[in-house]
């Protein structure tokens, strides 16, 4: 929290008293040597740390703003391009690989100093201020940069909440045999068996199936098709024997570990599919 | 009966390693089940059997969990010899927006923080549990919406989004003043004064 607060300007403005290098021109920039601004003393490889310490352009601006003591609504923006090219320029010549949104935003600077600096002709004396947008981008961008710091000032879990907690005793685990909730399959069953009332004046006197003879069919029909849903497996026609009798070849398939049950949601429709072969 | 179930629920609560809420409570015992009020009162018990300990019964959005009293806490960072692990800017920043703005695309968060979110920072909140991806924006591209988890609230010992800490206030831009001078057009250009 606190630390990165400090870290900033550290990295910016101590080292005064440091040895210091003699004047070192990093880079020939539109004719002229760039030196180090001179509030800036970098030492090898702080500028990567530098950019690690902001979380972006938005923030560094910030950071420049109120360098300067300035409220975001006063900002010069002719200052505060020339300030925020300069440190990129440095990077650029010290070869610290930029991250491209610290150049776009370097653009978009130049693109609004520019507009500032021509004469605004009297038809469009309504236009915004250029500088609106800009300022309101930081403005937006400093709303959740200090709830991002308000978040990070929470109690949290293990560094001011600590749960309690107990040794487990010795206990042997009951491993369930479906992965979905045995009553969501009955209730599926009764669901069927609802249906199968419904449809129990037509029962006709049929054979008998046999569970295995069912089993067998489902197999089959698996072939074709690897997804099907548990309820178009019984056929109302077959009256109450005959879902039992699928049901019961659902269940020794499942047993068998030829099929799986699975269920996408809660309460949701259940499907049966074909285990996966192992290839 | 009453007794013995408060012993229970602290034995669940303190084995559990997580939150849990009063589903699954009920859920552990077998018929006769307690009813949730019984639930209920049972824990406002233990939870007044805790004033004279070192741990408080604490309600998240995931349900109760058992934890060590804030008060104390200082003294049990002590044990842990590892600081525990700090957010980066980005991290806290990229939470932030999509707790307070979610659902949320990642171009919205980038488009605030001015900066790219890497993809590494999003899987590492998913991965934590934090945030998840809600459904897509049905716009071009079919961005995906990302929301915070009822794990973030209970991380940060929160039941509700709405007890985050307030959000700052946006100042009026009217406020602002134009500092380029405005020059008024000259009269006889004023189509009202030739009417």
């Amino acid at each position: 929290m606190g630390d990165t607060k400090t870290l900033n300007p550290q990295i910016l403005e101590v080292n005064k008293n440091y040895p210091q290098q003699g004047e070192m021109f990093l880079a020939t920039v539109k004719g002229k040597e760039t030196v180090l601004p001179e509030d800036l003393y970098v030492p090898p490889n702080a500028l990567e740390i530098l950019l690690d310490s902001f979380a972006g352009p938005l923030d560094f601006l910030l950071y420049l703003i109120k360098k300067q003591n300035l409220d975001i609504l006063d900002i010069n923006v002719a200052k505060i391009t020339e300030q925020y090219t300069s440190y990129i320029e440095l990077m650029d010549a010290m070869q610290v690989e930029l991250a491209g949104d610290y150049l776009v935003m370097a653009a978009y600077l130049a693109e609004l100093k520019s507009r500032m600096l021509l004469p605004r002709p009297n038809e469009q004396a309504e236009e915004e201020d250029p500088r609106a947008e800009l300022i309101k981008r930081l403005q937006e961008y400093q709303r959740y940069k200090e709830a991002a710091e308000r978040i990070d000032k929470i109690p949290r879990i293990d560094r001011e909440i600590f749960s309690a907690n107990a040794k487990l005793p010795e206990f042997t685990l009951q491993t369930p045999m479906l992965d979905i909730p045995i009553e969501d399959l009955t209730f599926a069953l009764a669901e069927v068996m609802r249906r199968v009332d419904q449809s129990q004046a037509h029962l006709i006197n049929f054979e008998e199936l046999s569970t295995r003879e069912r089993m067998t069919q489902i197999l089959e029909r698996m072939k074709t098709e690897s997804f099907i849903e548990f309820t178009s497996l019984f056929i109302p026609k077959e009256g109450k024997i005959g879902v039992v009798v699928t049901f019961l070849a659902i269940l020794e398939l499942l047993k068998d570990s030829l099929i799986e049950i699975v269920q996408s949601e809660e309460f949701g429709p259940i499907h049966i599919k074909g285990i996966d072969e192992v290839h | 009966m009453k007794n013995k179930l408060n012993e229970i629920l602290e034995a669940l609560l303190l084995s559990a390693s997580r939150p849990i809420n009063i589903d699954e409570m009920v859920k552990v015992f077998d018929d006769p089940k307690p009813s949730k009020d019984d639930i209920r009162s049972a824990l406002n018990q233990l939870d007044e059997d805790c004033i004279e300990r070192g741990i408080e019964l604490k309600q998240v959005a995931s349900g109760y969990r058992l934890q060590v009293k804030q008060n104390l806490s200082a003294y049990v960072a002590k044990l842990w010899e590892e600081r525990p692990q700090k957010f980066s800017k980005a991290t806290l920043e990229t939470l932030s927006l999509i707790a307070y703005k979610q659902p949320i695309t990642r171009g919205e968060i980038e488009e605030i923080r001015g900066v790219t979110v890497g993809t590494q920072l999003m899987r590492g909140l998913m991965e934590r549990g934090w945030v998840k991806i809600i459904g897509q924006r049905d716009v071009p591209g079919r961005p995906s919406l990302y929301a915070t988890t009822k794990e973030f609230l209970d991380y940060f010992g929160l039941q509700h989004l709405r007890e985050l800490p307030e959000l700052p206030s946006l100042p009026d831009l009217n406020s602002l003043e134009l500092q380029l001078p405005i020059e008024e057009p000259e009269s006889k250009d004023n189509p009202q004064a030739l009417s």
